[in-house]
Protein backbone atom coordinates (compact mmCIF):
# COMPACT_ATOMS: atom_id res chain seq x y z
CA UNK A 1 0.00 0.00 0.00
CA UNK A 2 2.83 2.31 0.86
CA UNK A 3 4.40 1.59 -2.49
CA UNK A 4 1.22 2.41 -4.33
CA UNK A 5 1.03 5.79 -2.63
CA UNK A 6 4.59 6.64 -3.51
CA UNK A 7 4.10 5.85 -7.18
CA UNK A 8 1.05 8.04 -7.40
CA UNK A 9 2.59 11.01 -5.63
CA UNK A 10 5.79 10.90 -7.67
CA UNK A 11 3.86 12.32 -10.57
CA UNK A 12 1.74 15.14 -9.20
CA UNK A 13 -1.29 15.38 -11.45
CA UNK A 14 -1.47 18.31 -13.81
CA UNK A 15 -4.45 19.57 -11.86
CA UNK A 16 -2.29 19.99 -8.75
CA UNK A 17 0.45 21.92 -10.54
CA UNK A 18 -1.19 25.38 -10.61
CA UNK A 19 -1.84 25.05 -6.89
CA UNK A 20 1.75 24.05 -6.19
CA UNK A 21 3.05 26.82 -8.46
CA UNK A 22 0.84 29.41 -6.76
CA UNK A 23 1.85 28.08 -3.35
CA UNK A 24 5.54 28.47 -4.16
CA UNK A 25 5.05 32.03 -5.33
CA UNK A 26 2.98 32.98 -2.31
CA UNK A 27 5.61 31.44 -0.06
CA UNK A 28 8.31 33.39 -1.89
CA UNK A 29 6.35 36.65 -1.58
CA UNK A 30 6.00 36.20 2.18
CA UNK A 31 9.51 34.84 2.71
CA UNK A 32 11.16 37.76 0.90
CA UNK A 33 9.18 40.28 2.96
CA UNK A 34 10.19 38.37 6.09
CA UNK A 35 13.85 38.55 5.08
CA UNK A 36 13.58 42.32 4.59
CA UNK A 37 11.94 42.72 7.97
CA UNK A 38 14.71 40.69 9.60
CA UNK A 39 17.11 43.53 8.83
CA UNK A 40 14.97 46.62 9.49
CA UNK A 41 17.75 49.20 9.47
CA UNK A 42 19.36 48.51 6.07
CA UNK A 43 15.92 47.85 4.59
CA UNK A 44 14.59 51.09 6.03
CA UNK A 45 17.53 53.04 4.66
CA UNK A 46 17.11 51.66 1.15
CA UNK A 47 13.36 52.27 1.31
CA UNK A 48 13.96 55.85 2.50
CA UNK A 49 16.32 56.61 -0.38
CA UNK A 50 13.79 55.22 -2.86
CA UNK A 51 10.98 57.14 -1.17
CA UNK A 52 12.82 60.46 -1.34
CA UNK A 53 13.72 59.90 -4.98
CA UNK A 54 10.05 59.30 -5.75
CA UNK A 55 8.63 61.95 -3.43
CA UNK A 56 10.60 64.77 -5.06
CA UNK A 57 9.06 64.54 -8.54
CA UNK A 58 5.70 63.55 -7.02
CA UNK A 59 5.52 66.69 -4.88
CA UNK A 60 6.58 68.90 -7.80
CA UNK A 61 3.82 67.25 -9.78
CA UNK A 62 1.33 68.06 -7.02
CA UNK A 63 2.46 71.70 -7.02
CA UNK A 64 2.13 72.12 -10.80
CA UNK A 65 -1.22 70.33 -10.84
CA UNK A 66 -2.55 72.67 -8.17
CA UNK A 67 -1.26 75.72 -10.03
CA UNK A 68 -3.00 74.41 -13.12
CA UNK A 69 -6.29 73.98 -11.23
CA UNK A 70 -5.92 77.47 -9.86
CA UNK A 71 -5.23 78.92 -13.33
CA UNK A 72 -8.14 76.89 -14.69
CA UNK A 73 -10.44 78.69 -12.26
CA UNK A 74 -9.35 82.03 -13.67
CA UNK A 75 -10.05 80.83 -17.16
CA UNK A 76 -13.71 81.67 -16.56
CA UNK A 77 -12.91 85.36 -16.82
CA UNK A 78 -13.24 87.09 -20.18
CA UNK A 79 -10.20 87.12 -22.42
CA UNK A 80 -10.67 90.71 -23.55
CA UNK A 81 -12.53 93.59 -21.98
CA UNK A 82 -13.59 96.04 -24.66
CA UNK A 83 -14.32 99.50 -23.28
CA UNK A 84 -16.61 101.47 -25.55
CA UNK A 85 -16.39 105.26 -25.95
CA UNK A 86 -18.14 107.14 -23.18
CA UNK A 87 -20.76 108.57 -25.49
CA UNK A 88 -21.93 105.14 -26.57
CA UNK A 89 -25.36 104.50 -25.11
CA UNK A 90 -26.68 101.18 -23.90
CA UNK A 91 -28.76 100.69 -27.03
CA UNK A 92 -25.81 101.30 -29.37
CA UNK A 93 -23.73 99.04 -27.22
CA UNK A 94 -26.27 96.28 -27.69
CA UNK A 95 -25.96 96.67 -31.47
CA UNK A 96 -22.19 96.44 -31.22
CA UNK A 97 -22.50 93.34 -29.05
CA UNK A 98 -24.81 91.68 -31.57
CA UNK A 99 -22.40 92.50 -34.36
CA UNK A 100 -19.42 91.14 -32.51
CA UNK A 101 -21.35 88.04 -31.57
CA UNK A 102 -21.51 87.14 -35.24
CA UNK A 103 -17.70 87.05 -35.58
CA UNK A 104 -16.49 83.48 -36.00
CA UNK A 105 -13.65 83.79 -33.48
CA UNK A 106 -15.93 85.01 -30.69
CA UNK A 107 -17.92 82.53 -28.65
CA UNK A 108 -19.78 84.91 -26.40
CA UNK A 109 -20.15 88.62 -25.73
CA UNK A 110 -21.31 89.78 -22.35
CA UNK A 111 -22.61 93.32 -22.09
CA UNK A 112 -22.02 95.29 -18.91
CA UNK A 113 -24.08 98.48 -19.02
CA UNK A 114 -22.85 101.67 -17.41
CA UNK A 115 -25.35 101.31 -14.57
CA UNK A 116 -24.32 97.72 -13.93
CA UNK A 117 -20.70 98.77 -13.88
CA UNK A 118 -21.43 101.53 -11.41
CA UNK A 119 -23.37 99.18 -9.17
CA UNK A 120 -20.55 96.65 -9.24
CA UNK A 121 -18.04 99.34 -8.46
CA UNK A 122 -20.10 100.53 -5.54
CA UNK A 123 -20.38 97.02 -4.20
CA UNK A 124 -16.59 96.72 -4.02
CA UNK A 125 -16.73 99.28 -1.27
CA UNK A 126 -14.54 102.18 -0.34
CA UNK A 127 -15.47 104.18 -3.43
CA UNK A 128 -18.95 105.20 -2.42
CA UNK A 129 -17.98 108.66 -1.19
CA UNK A 130 -15.87 109.35 -4.23
CA UNK A 131 -18.72 108.30 -6.49
CA UNK A 132 -21.17 110.54 -4.64
CA UNK A 133 -19.05 113.52 -5.59
CA UNK A 134 -19.44 112.81 -9.28
CA UNK A 135 -22.40 114.22 -11.12
CA UNK A 136 -22.49 111.68 -13.91
CA UNK A 137 -21.49 108.05 -14.23
CA UNK A 138 -17.81 108.04 -15.26
CA UNK A 139 -17.82 104.40 -16.31
CA UNK A 140 -18.11 103.33 -19.95
CA UNK A 141 -20.02 100.36 -21.33
CA UNK A 142 -17.84 97.28 -21.26
CA UNK A 143 -18.14 94.28 -23.55
CA UNK A 144 -16.61 91.15 -22.09
CA UNK A 145 -15.37 89.11 -25.02
CA UNK A 146 -15.04 85.32 -24.73
CA UNK A 147 -13.24 83.91 -27.76
CA UNK A 148 -13.69 80.27 -28.72
CA UNK A 149 -11.07 77.78 -27.62
CA UNK A 150 -9.27 77.80 -30.96
CA UNK A 151 -8.68 81.54 -30.77
CA UNK A 152 -7.40 81.57 -27.20
CA UNK A 153 -3.70 81.43 -27.99
CA UNK A 154 -1.77 84.61 -27.21
CA UNK A 155 -1.08 85.44 -30.89
CA UNK A 156 -4.69 85.01 -31.97
CA UNK A 157 -5.89 87.02 -29.00
CA UNK A 158 -3.59 89.83 -29.98
CA UNK A 159 -4.96 89.79 -33.53
CA UNK A 160 -8.52 89.82 -32.16
CA UNK A 161 -7.65 92.70 -29.89
CA UNK A 162 -6.35 94.72 -32.85
CA UNK A 163 -9.46 93.99 -34.84
CA UNK A 164 -11.74 95.01 -31.97
CA UNK A 165 -9.91 98.31 -31.60
CA UNK A 166 -10.66 99.15 -35.22
CA UNK A 167 -14.37 99.27 -34.42
CA UNK A 168 -15.56 102.93 -34.41
CA UNK A 169 -17.19 102.59 -30.97
CA UNK A 170 -14.06 101.14 -29.37
CA UNK A 171 -12.08 103.18 -26.95
CA UNK A 172 -9.77 100.70 -25.31
CA UNK A 173 -9.34 96.91 -25.26
CA UNK A 174 -7.64 95.21 -22.35
CA UNK A 175 -6.36 91.69 -22.58
CA UNK A 176 -7.27 90.10 -19.30
CA UNK A 177 -6.01 86.61 -19.83
CA UNK A 178 -2.90 86.96 -21.88
CA UNK A 179 -0.70 86.64 -18.84
CA UNK A 180 -2.77 83.62 -17.86
CA UNK A 181 -2.06 81.95 -21.18
CA UNK A 182 1.62 82.64 -20.75
CA UNK A 183 1.46 81.33 -17.23
CA UNK A 184 -0.14 78.13 -18.48
CA UNK A 185 2.54 77.77 -21.13
CA UNK A 186 5.22 78.14 -18.45
CA UNK A 187 3.35 75.62 -16.35
CA UNK A 188 3.41 73.16 -19.25
CA UNK A 189 7.13 73.66 -19.53
CA UNK A 190 7.66 73.18 -15.80
CA UNK A 191 5.55 70.05 -15.85
CA UNK A 192 7.62 68.63 -18.71
CA UNK A 193 10.73 69.38 -16.67
CA UNK A 194 9.15 67.61 -13.68
CA UNK A 195 8.47 64.57 -15.84
CA UNK A 196 12.05 64.61 -17.03
CA UNK A 197 13.28 64.89 -13.46
CA UNK A 198 10.93 62.07 -12.52
CA UNK A 199 12.46 59.95 -15.27
CA UNK A 200 15.97 60.64 -14.00
CA UNK A 201 15.08 59.91 -10.40
CA UNK A 202 13.23 56.79 -11.56
CA UNK A 203 16.48 55.67 -13.15
CA UNK A 204 18.08 56.40 -9.79
CA UNK A 205 15.57 54.11 -8.07
CA UNK A 206 16.40 51.43 -10.63
CA UNK A 207 20.09 51.72 -9.78
CA UNK A 208 19.47 51.78 -6.02
CA UNK A 209 17.41 48.59 -6.14
CA UNK A 210 19.80 47.01 -8.63
CA UNK A 211 22.79 47.71 -6.41
CA UNK A 212 21.04 46.56 -3.24
CA UNK A 213 20.06 43.31 -4.94
CA UNK A 214 23.59 42.92 -6.29
CA UNK A 215 24.98 43.06 -2.74
CA UNK A 216 22.34 40.60 -1.61
CA UNK A 217 23.38 38.25 -4.42
CA UNK A 218 27.03 38.53 -3.37
CA UNK A 219 26.02 37.64 0.19
CA UNK A 220 24.15 34.59 -1.01
CA UNK A 221 26.44 33.61 -3.86
CA UNK A 222 27.33 30.23 -2.33
CA UNK A 223 23.68 29.42 -1.87
CA UNK A 224 23.00 30.35 -5.49
CA UNK A 225 25.92 28.20 -6.64
CA UNK A 226 24.61 25.20 -4.71
CA UNK A 227 21.10 25.74 -6.06
CA UNK A 228 22.53 25.72 -9.57
CA UNK A 229 24.40 22.50 -8.78
CA UNK A 230 21.21 20.71 -7.79
CA UNK A 231 19.40 21.84 -10.93
CA UNK A 232 17.62 25.08 -10.06
CA UNK A 233 16.49 26.97 -13.15
CA UNK A 234 17.39 30.61 -13.54
CA UNK A 235 13.73 31.48 -13.07
CA UNK A 236 13.75 29.73 -9.70
CA UNK A 237 16.91 31.49 -8.54
CA UNK A 238 15.65 34.82 -9.83
CA UNK A 239 12.26 34.59 -8.16
CA UNK A 240 13.10 35.62 -4.57
CA UNK A 241 15.31 38.47 -5.78
CA UNK A 242 12.56 39.78 -8.05
CA UNK A 243 10.11 39.72 -5.18
CA UNK A 244 12.65 41.48 -2.96
CA UNK A 245 13.05 44.18 -5.62
CA UNK A 246 9.29 44.53 -5.93
CA UNK A 247 8.97 44.86 -2.17
CA UNK A 248 11.62 47.59 -2.08
CA UNK A 249 9.73 49.40 -4.83
CA UNK A 250 6.35 49.04 -3.18
CA UNK A 251 7.60 50.06 0.28
CA UNK A 252 9.45 53.03 -1.25
CA UNK A 253 6.36 53.99 -3.22
CA UNK A 254 4.09 53.85 -0.18
CA UNK A 255 6.57 55.90 1.87
CA UNK A 256 6.82 58.48 -0.93
CA UNK A 257 3.04 58.67 -1.09
CA UNK A 258 2.88 59.22 2.66
CA UNK A 259 5.55 61.93 2.53
CA UNK A 260 3.70 63.86 -0.17
CA UNK A 261 0.32 63.39 1.48
CA UNK A 262 1.61 64.61 4.83
CA UNK A 263 3.16 67.66 3.15
CA UNK A 264 -0.14 68.44 1.41
CA UNK A 265 -2.00 68.06 4.70
CA UNK A 266 0.40 70.43 6.44
CA UNK A 267 0.09 73.05 3.68
CA UNK A 268 -3.70 72.83 3.41
CA UNK A 269 -4.42 75.43 6.11
CA UNK A 270 -1.90 78.10 5.07
CA UNK A 271 -3.01 77.81 1.43
CA UNK A 272 -6.68 78.17 2.32
CA UNK A 273 -5.86 81.23 4.42
CA UNK A 274 -3.92 82.74 1.53
CA UNK A 275 -6.80 82.03 -0.86
CA UNK A 276 -9.24 83.76 1.50
CA UNK A 277 -7.08 86.86 1.40
CA UNK A 278 -7.50 86.88 -2.37
CA UNK A 279 -11.27 86.49 -2.01
CA UNK A 280 -11.26 83.04 -3.54
CA UNK A 281 -11.67 79.55 -2.32
CA UNK A 282 -8.97 77.08 -3.05
CA UNK A 283 -8.40 73.58 -1.75
CA UNK A 284 -4.97 72.10 -2.11
CA UNK A 285 -5.33 68.81 -3.96
CA UNK A 286 -3.16 65.86 -2.96
CA UNK A 287 -2.17 62.91 -5.12
CA UNK A 288 -5.26 61.62 -6.91
CA UNK A 289 -6.13 58.00 -7.46
CA UNK A 290 -4.44 58.03 -10.87
CA UNK A 291 -1.20 59.59 -9.62
CA UNK A 292 -1.13 57.20 -6.65
CA UNK A 293 -1.53 54.29 -9.05
CA UNK A 294 1.31 55.59 -11.19
CA UNK A 295 3.62 56.02 -8.17
CA UNK A 296 2.92 52.60 -6.66
CA UNK A 297 2.82 50.74 -9.98
CA UNK A 298 5.87 52.58 -11.25
CA UNK A 299 7.89 51.96 -8.09
CA UNK A 300 7.10 48.23 -8.14
CA UNK A 301 8.04 48.09 -11.80
CA UNK A 302 11.32 49.95 -11.17
CA UNK A 303 12.13 47.56 -8.32
CA UNK A 304 11.42 44.55 -10.52
CA UNK A 305 13.49 45.82 -13.43
CA UNK A 306 16.39 46.82 -11.17
CA UNK A 307 16.58 43.40 -9.55
CA UNK A 308 16.02 41.63 -12.86
CA UNK A 309 19.08 43.33 -14.32
CA UNK A 310 21.20 42.57 -11.24
CA UNK A 311 20.26 38.87 -11.09
CA UNK A 312 20.66 38.31 -14.81
CA UNK A 313 24.09 39.88 -14.82
CA UNK A 314 25.13 37.50 -12.07
CA UNK A 315 23.57 34.40 -13.61
CA UNK A 316 25.05 35.05 -17.02
CA UNK A 317 28.48 35.47 -15.47
CA UNK A 318 28.13 32.00 -13.91
CA UNK A 319 27.53 30.07 -17.12
CA UNK A 320 29.72 26.98 -17.63
CA UNK A 321 32.81 28.02 -19.59
CA UNK B 1 25.36 5.93 -19.85
CA UNK B 2 28.40 8.18 -19.95
CA UNK B 3 30.60 8.41 -23.03
CA UNK B 4 33.64 10.61 -23.65
CA UNK B 5 34.88 10.99 -27.22
CA UNK B 6 38.29 12.60 -27.65
CA UNK B 7 37.60 15.19 -25.01
CA UNK B 8 40.07 18.03 -24.42
CA UNK B 9 39.82 20.73 -21.81
CA UNK B 10 42.15 23.66 -21.89
CA UNK B 11 42.16 26.57 -19.45
CA UNK B 12 43.62 29.85 -20.59
CA UNK B 13 45.56 30.26 -17.36
CA UNK B 14 46.54 26.63 -16.55
CA UNK B 15 46.93 25.08 -19.96
CA UNK B 16 45.66 21.62 -20.80
CA UNK B 17 43.71 19.91 -17.99
CA UNK B 18 42.42 16.99 -20.04
CA UNK B 19 43.81 15.62 -23.30
CA UNK B 20 42.09 13.20 -25.65
CA UNK B 21 39.95 11.36 -23.10
CA UNK B 22 37.74 8.59 -24.47
CA UNK B 23 35.85 5.99 -22.44
CA UNK B 24 32.38 4.65 -21.94
CA UNK B 25 30.39 3.64 -18.87
CA UNK B 26 27.41 1.30 -19.00
CA UNK B 27 24.24 1.97 -17.05
CA UNK B 28 24.55 0.82 -13.46
CA UNK B 29 28.33 0.62 -13.58
CA UNK B 30 30.43 1.71 -10.60
CA UNK B 31 33.75 3.19 -11.64
CA UNK B 32 36.64 4.68 -9.66
CA UNK B 33 38.59 7.56 -11.13
CA UNK B 34 42.08 7.77 -9.69
CA UNK B 35 45.21 9.79 -10.19
CA UNK B 36 47.34 12.39 -8.43
CA UNK B 37 46.02 15.74 -7.41
CA UNK B 38 45.76 17.87 -10.51
CA UNK B 39 45.53 14.87 -12.84
CA UNK B 40 42.19 16.16 -14.11
CA UNK B 41 39.74 14.05 -12.08
CA UNK B 42 37.67 17.02 -10.92
CA UNK B 43 37.66 18.56 -14.38
CA UNK B 44 36.35 15.31 -15.84
CA UNK B 45 33.52 15.19 -13.33
CA UNK B 46 32.72 18.87 -13.89
CA UNK B 47 32.29 18.17 -17.60
CA UNK B 48 29.71 15.47 -16.86
CA UNK B 49 27.75 17.78 -14.54
CA UNK B 50 27.99 20.54 -17.13
CA UNK B 51 29.70 22.83 -14.66
CA UNK B 52 32.08 23.30 -17.55
CA UNK B 53 32.13 22.57 -21.25
CA UNK B 54 34.96 20.76 -23.07
CA UNK B 55 37.27 22.70 -25.37
CA UNK B 56 37.04 19.91 -27.91
CA UNK B 57 35.37 16.50 -28.19
CA UNK B 58 32.00 15.27 -27.06
CA UNK B 59 30.49 14.16 -23.77
CA UNK B 60 27.31 12.07 -23.89
CA UNK B 61 25.26 11.44 -20.77
CA UNK B 62 22.15 9.27 -20.79
CA UNK B 63 21.98 9.50 -24.58
CA UNK B 64 22.23 13.27 -24.62
CA UNK B 65 25.06 15.12 -26.28
CA UNK B 66 26.00 17.81 -23.79
CA UNK B 67 27.64 19.95 -26.49
CA UNK B 68 24.30 20.53 -28.18
CA UNK B 69 22.30 20.89 -24.97
CA UNK B 70 20.73 24.36 -24.92
CA UNK B 71 21.53 26.58 -21.99
CA UNK B 72 18.04 26.46 -20.51
CA UNK B 73 18.21 22.66 -20.42
CA UNK B 74 21.28 22.65 -18.15
CA UNK B 75 19.27 22.63 -14.88
CA UNK B 76 17.23 19.67 -16.08
CA UNK B 77 20.43 17.83 -17.00
CA UNK B 78 21.84 18.48 -13.52
CA UNK B 79 18.74 16.95 -11.96
CA UNK B 80 19.79 13.71 -13.70
CA UNK B 81 23.26 13.87 -12.17
CA UNK B 82 23.74 13.83 -8.41
CA UNK B 83 27.01 15.44 -7.33
CA UNK B 84 28.99 14.90 -4.13
CA UNK B 85 31.96 17.06 -3.18
CA UNK B 86 34.87 16.73 -0.81
CA UNK B 87 33.81 19.92 0.98
CA UNK B 88 30.15 18.78 1.04
CA UNK B 89 28.84 22.14 -0.24
CA UNK B 90 26.13 22.31 2.39
CA UNK B 91 24.32 25.49 3.40
CA UNK B 92 25.51 26.18 6.96
CA UNK B 93 22.48 28.24 7.96
CA UNK B 94 19.95 25.59 6.95
CA UNK B 95 18.99 22.43 8.75
CA UNK B 96 19.97 18.98 7.52
CA UNK B 97 16.42 18.52 6.32
CA UNK B 98 16.42 21.75 4.30
CA UNK B 99 19.79 20.95 2.77
CA UNK B 100 18.67 17.54 1.60
CA UNK B 101 15.33 18.94 0.40
CA UNK B 102 16.96 21.53 -1.89
CA UNK B 103 16.95 19.46 -5.13
CA UNK B 104 13.27 18.65 -4.57
CA UNK B 105 12.39 22.27 -3.76
CA UNK B 106 13.95 23.49 -7.00
CA UNK B 107 11.99 20.81 -8.85
CA UNK B 108 8.82 22.34 -7.45
CA UNK B 109 7.54 19.35 -5.50
CA UNK B 110 4.86 19.70 -2.86
CA UNK B 111 5.51 19.73 0.88
CA UNK B 112 4.32 16.23 1.68
CA UNK B 113 6.25 14.65 -1.16
CA UNK B 114 9.42 16.50 -0.14
CA UNK B 115 9.08 15.39 3.48
CA UNK B 116 8.62 11.76 2.48
CA UNK B 117 11.54 11.67 0.06
CA UNK B 118 13.94 13.60 2.30
CA UNK B 119 13.29 11.22 5.20
CA UNK B 120 13.77 8.24 2.90
CA UNK B 121 17.14 9.63 1.77
CA UNK B 122 18.21 10.48 5.34
CA UNK B 123 17.20 6.98 6.38
CA UNK B 124 19.44 5.51 3.67
CA UNK B 125 22.48 7.38 4.99
CA UNK B 126 21.53 6.73 8.63
CA UNK B 127 20.86 10.33 9.63
CA UNK B 128 17.10 10.25 10.08
CA UNK B 129 17.40 11.48 13.65
CA UNK B 130 19.57 14.47 12.81
CA UNK B 131 17.19 16.19 10.37
CA UNK B 132 16.84 19.29 12.53
CA UNK B 133 20.53 19.77 13.21
CA UNK B 134 22.56 22.31 11.27
CA UNK B 135 25.56 20.97 9.33
CA UNK B 136 28.03 22.66 11.71
CA UNK B 137 26.75 20.50 14.56
CA UNK B 138 27.65 17.34 12.63
CA UNK B 139 30.93 15.45 12.32
CA UNK B 140 32.79 15.37 9.00
CA UNK B 141 31.49 11.92 8.15
CA UNK B 142 27.93 12.92 8.98
CA UNK B 143 28.24 16.07 6.87
CA UNK B 144 29.40 13.97 3.94
CA UNK B 145 26.43 11.67 4.41
CA UNK B 146 24.13 14.68 4.30
CA UNK B 147 25.81 15.62 1.01
CA UNK B 148 25.18 12.10 -0.27
CA UNK B 149 21.55 12.20 0.84
CA UNK B 150 21.13 15.47 -1.06
CA UNK B 151 22.71 13.94 -4.17
CA UNK B 152 20.42 10.90 -4.18
CA UNK B 153 17.17 12.42 -2.90
CA UNK B 154 15.88 13.17 -6.40
CA UNK B 155 16.89 9.63 -7.51
CA UNK B 156 19.19 10.65 -10.35
CA UNK B 157 20.40 7.81 -12.59
CA UNK B 158 23.98 9.11 -12.39
CA UNK B 159 25.96 9.88 -9.24
CA UNK B 160 29.32 11.68 -9.29
CA UNK B 161 31.58 11.97 -6.26
CA UNK B 162 34.70 14.13 -6.13
CA UNK B 163 37.05 12.92 -3.37
CA UNK B 164 34.12 12.12 -1.08
CA UNK B 165 36.39 10.70 1.62
CA UNK B 166 39.21 13.20 1.29
CA UNK B 167 38.86 14.43 4.85
CA UNK B 168 37.74 11.22 6.53
CA UNK B 169 39.58 8.54 8.45
CA UNK B 170 39.77 5.02 6.93
CA UNK B 171 36.83 3.54 8.85
CA UNK B 172 34.49 6.39 7.91
CA UNK B 173 35.78 6.25 4.35
CA UNK B 174 34.93 2.60 4.09
CA UNK B 175 31.43 3.31 5.44
CA UNK B 176 30.88 5.89 2.71
CA UNK B 177 32.11 3.53 0.01
CA UNK B 178 29.85 0.76 1.25
CA UNK B 179 27.00 3.25 0.97
CA UNK B 180 27.97 3.91 -2.64
CA UNK B 181 27.98 0.20 -3.34
CA UNK B 182 24.42 0.01 -2.12
CA UNK B 183 23.37 2.60 -4.71
CA UNK B 184 25.31 0.59 -7.27
CA UNK B 185 23.27 -2.49 -6.44
CA UNK B 186 20.01 -0.66 -7.12
CA UNK B 187 21.17 0.37 -10.57
CA UNK B 188 22.68 3.83 -10.12
CA UNK B 189 25.63 4.65 -12.37
CA UNK B 190 28.49 5.88 -10.16
CA UNK B 191 31.73 7.62 -10.99
CA UNK B 192 33.88 8.25 -7.92
CA UNK B 193 37.08 10.28 -8.05
CA UNK B 194 39.46 9.32 -5.24
CA UNK B 195 43.12 8.83 -4.48
CA UNK B 196 42.43 6.36 -1.69
CA UNK B 197 44.10 3.50 -3.55
CA UNK B 198 43.85 0.99 -0.69
CA UNK B 199 40.09 1.31 -0.65
CA UNK B 200 39.83 1.22 -4.42
CA UNK B 201 41.80 -2.00 -4.59
CA UNK B 202 39.79 -3.66 -1.86
CA UNK B 203 36.46 -2.83 -3.52
CA UNK B 204 37.16 -4.46 -6.90
CA UNK B 205 35.42 -2.17 -9.34
CA UNK B 206 36.47 -0.86 -12.71
CA UNK B 207 39.12 1.82 -12.25
CA UNK B 208 40.18 4.55 -14.64
CA UNK B 209 43.47 6.30 -13.96
CA UNK B 210 44.42 9.76 -15.13
CA UNK B 211 47.88 11.25 -15.24
CA UNK B 212 48.46 14.87 -16.22
CA UNK B 213 45.18 14.99 -18.07
CA UNK B 214 45.68 11.73 -19.99
CA UNK B 215 43.83 8.48 -19.52
CA UNK B 216 46.72 6.11 -18.68
CA UNK B 217 44.91 3.02 -17.41
CA UNK B 218 41.45 1.48 -17.57
CA UNK B 219 41.06 -1.83 -15.80
CA UNK B 220 37.79 -2.57 -17.58
CA UNK B 221 35.08 -4.61 -15.93
CA UNK B 222 35.95 -6.77 -12.99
Amino acid sequence: MAKKRTVRSHNPSLLDLPGIWFGHHLQSVIATLGRLMDTPLPTGMTVAVIAISLALPASLFVITENLRTMAGGWDQTAAISLFLKLDTGDRDAKTVATRLQSWPEIAKVHLITRDQALAEFRALGGFEEALEQLKSNPLPVVLAIYPNAFNSTPERLERLQARLLKQPESDFARMDTLWLKRFQAILDLVQSAVMLLGGLLGLGVLLIVGNTIRLEILNRRIEIEIMELVGATHAFIRRPFLYTGAWYGLLGGITAWLLVSIAVLLLQQPVSRLATLYRSEFDLQGLGLGATGVILGGSILLGLIGSWIAVNRHLEGAEPG
Amino acid sequence: MIRFEHVFKRYPERGEALGDISFEMNPGEMVFLTGHSGAGKSTLLRLIGLLERPSRGQVMVNGRNLATLPRRQIPFHRRQVGMIFQDHRLLPDRSVFENVALPLVVMGLGHKEIGRRVRAALDQVGLLRRERATPVALSGGEQQRVGIARAVVARPPVLLADEPTGNLDPDLSREIFVLFERFHYVGVTLLIATHDLNLVESMRHRTITLDEGRLVNDTGDW
